[in-house]
């Protein structure tokens, strides 16, 4: 039992490359699943991780627990007693600044395989699919190799430890395209189309991969899973600071003293993160500001360090924790510069299917290169205020776009000056001392 | 080397592609689920997707050759167009560009006289762009073929290629 306040991590050591399923099993691994699938109902586990307090790390918060408790479950005298449903894992981290499920994936896979099973046990699903990012090679073949382990070992097929239950889990590697992190997009991608998201409702718990019912899980999330089981509801609870629960992982990337990725508790103040973990800013920077959780997040500042790093502290402060991996600004780094490129990033990779989206931030991108290039107007500014509004939430299918606005509308807001000098000085803030 | 790749006479996918293909068939409830891994396995065996394999893997999903070419240009890393044996990703999101990727980028294309997306003269390598690759810790950092490389700066440039 030792390392219990990082259960995420506390098979991940220096000394060793990854966590193999014997290191894994001394730990206590699988032992969530034995429990799961010889102590308890799939709607107990179900009620477990609602009452855990996990919300869903892949950027939105959305408790887990209540996701898959709106999975219809069927029962044997319903008209359809063999309802397929399918569970999938979003391995698709692609967001700006997020490096967090490449290291569960691939430093201690069978921590996600045990997280997928009993998951997949808890909505009575027989076939899940990791949905993994094209990219990460290595964390393909690591999962892989896990997957024959665990089948190996009885954990994974039929009749998984003698019990009723079977699941088997395909990996599906992606061939890169932001937008399939967003989950009815993802579903397409899975059905082997364009990656356009679909509109909602019905959800995919609902109507999801061909129809059926889907649960979508974060990496990150499903990690948490085997513990809450295994040490139980209140355990998990008490490893959060403030309400919120659990640990999560926290990372900063940027010109801090030690860019790098920390298990921490739910709701460590920012600046524990960023000058204790992160060490501070390297000599010579100094902080301007920061995107708290990837590219889609709104700017917060220096005065913003107190801040609680859970969702609604964040929230409350005009920001999102996002994926909690934060890219930190620099006062030698132009924010409108910045702001460009995660522009650039949207707009190339925004799928195209409705117009504001599709529309919209190339045309933000344009007035940004111009306004950098020193072609801007003052009314630029206002006509970047209203995209803003256009791309807000509600205008677009899906959240890509408004999104994108996050950093955007922050930079408005915080660095106006930076915008201004260029128009009227026609050159960075920054050149003009 | 472009116009070799080209001329290359085409007589159907192999039976190893056509085998990898079924496999992954068996995996979902639908044929045309598999278009994207059928694209990858081409692409694993010839370095690219030719209009000839685009028509060849649609008909074994029963998709049209439009649906599948819909697709193959949906995803970055589709090619349908011949690339080196190498492909260098170097990657331009937010952690990487405020740390010198552009600096990376015009080293690595001086290196191989290359500009984005051609192939070197020898066949070998050819630089794309690509977002996050999930290092930011350790960024800049690029992916030469399978291989991540961290902490990329410009004078490691020659090095990464070297290996």
């Amino acid at each position: 039992m030792e390392n219990l306040d990082k259960p995420l991590t506390r098979n991940i050591r220096p000394d060793r490359g990854f966590a193999t399923l014997a290191d894994y099993e001394n730990t206590g691994g699988y032992q969530g699943l034995r429990k799961a699938v010889t102590e308890l109902q799939p709607k107990e586990v179900q009620q477990w991780v609602k009452d855990s307090g996990l919300r869903g790390r892949g950027g939105a918060g959305f408790g887990t627990g209540l996701k898959w408790s709106l999975v219809p479950m069927g029962d044997a005298d319903s008209d359809n007693p063999h309802q397929i449903r399918y569970v999938i894992v979003n391995a698709d981290e692609m967001e700006p600044g997020t490096f967090k499920d490449r290291l569960l994936m691939e430093k201690d896979p069978h921590q996600l395989i045990e997280g997928i099973i009993i998951t997949a046990y808890a909505v009575q699903s027989h076939i899940a699919y990791i949905f993994l990012r094209g990219e990460y090679h290595l964390s393909a073949r690591r999962l892989e190799t896990a997957l024959q382990e665990a089948r190996a070992k009885g954990y994974l097929g039929e009749h998984i430890l003698n019990s009723e239950f079977n699941l088997e889990i395909h990996l599906h590697t992606s061939a890169g395209r932001y937008i399939c992190g967003e989950e009815t997009a993802l579903i397409n991608a899975l059905e082997g189309k364009r990656a356009n998201p679909r509109a909602k409702p019905p959800h995919p718990v609902v109507s999801g991969l061909w129809g059926r019912p889907t649960v979508i899980n974060n990496v990150e999330t499903l990690c948490n899973v085997p513990h809450i089981i295994n040490y139980g509801v209140q355990w998990y609870k008490e490893l959060g600071l403030s309400a919120a629960t659990g640990t999560k992982l926290f990372g900063a990337s940027g010109r801090v003293k030690r860019p790098g990725l920390w298990e921490l508790p739910m709701g460590t103040p920012i600046r524990d993160i960023l000058e204790e973990h992160a060490g501070g800013m390297q000599d010579g920077y100094k902080l301007r500001g920061f995107l708290p959780g990837g590219a889609s997040t709104d700017f917060l500042l220096p005065e913003h360090l107190d801040v609680a790093a859970d969702f609604d502290a964040v929230a409350k402060v005009g920001s999102r924790l996002g994926t909690g991996t934060m890219i930190i600004l620099d006062d030698k780094t132009c924010p409108v510069q910045m702001v460009l490129n995660l522009e650039e990033f949207f707009a190339q990779e925004s799928c195209g299917w409705c117009t504001p989206c599709r529309d919209g931030l190339p045309w933000t991108v344009t007035l940004l290169r111009d306004i950098i290039k020193g072609r801007g107007r003052m009314e630029d500014l206002d006509t970047l205020a209203g995209l803003v509004r256009m791309m807000g939430p509600g205008n677009t299918f899906c959240a890509l776009a408004p999104g994108a606005m996050e950093p955007l509308q922050s930079a408005l807001k915080y660095f106006r000056e930076d915008f201004e000098r260029y128009i009227v000085g026609n050159k960075t803030l920054l050149e003009a001392g | 080397m472009k116009e070799l790749i080209e001329k290359q006479k085409f007589t159907g996918l192999s039976a190893a592609e056509v085998e990898e293909i079924n496999a992954e068939i068996s995996h979902y409830e639908d044929k045309s689920a598999v278009s994207i891994e059928a694209l990858k396995i081409v692409q694993k065996y010839r370095g690219w997707v030719s209009d000839e394999c685009l028509i060849a893997a649609a008909e074994l999903l029963d998709m049209s050759p439009a649906q599948l070419e819909g697709v193959a240009t949906f995803y970055n890393l589709i090619y349908r167009q011949p690339v080196g044996k190498t492909v260098i990703h170097y990657c331009n999101s937010v952690t990487c560009w405020m740390l010198g990727a552009e600096k990376v980028r015009q080293r690595l294309c001086e290196h191989l006289h290359v500009e984005l997306g051609e192939m070197s003269d020898d066949g070998a390598y050819t630089v794309l762009p690509i977002v996050c690759l999930g290092a930011c810790d350790h960024a800049p950092v690029v992916m030469v073929g399978k291989e991540l490389c961290l902490d990329v700066i410009e004078n490691t440039v020659s090095e990464i290629l070297g290996r």
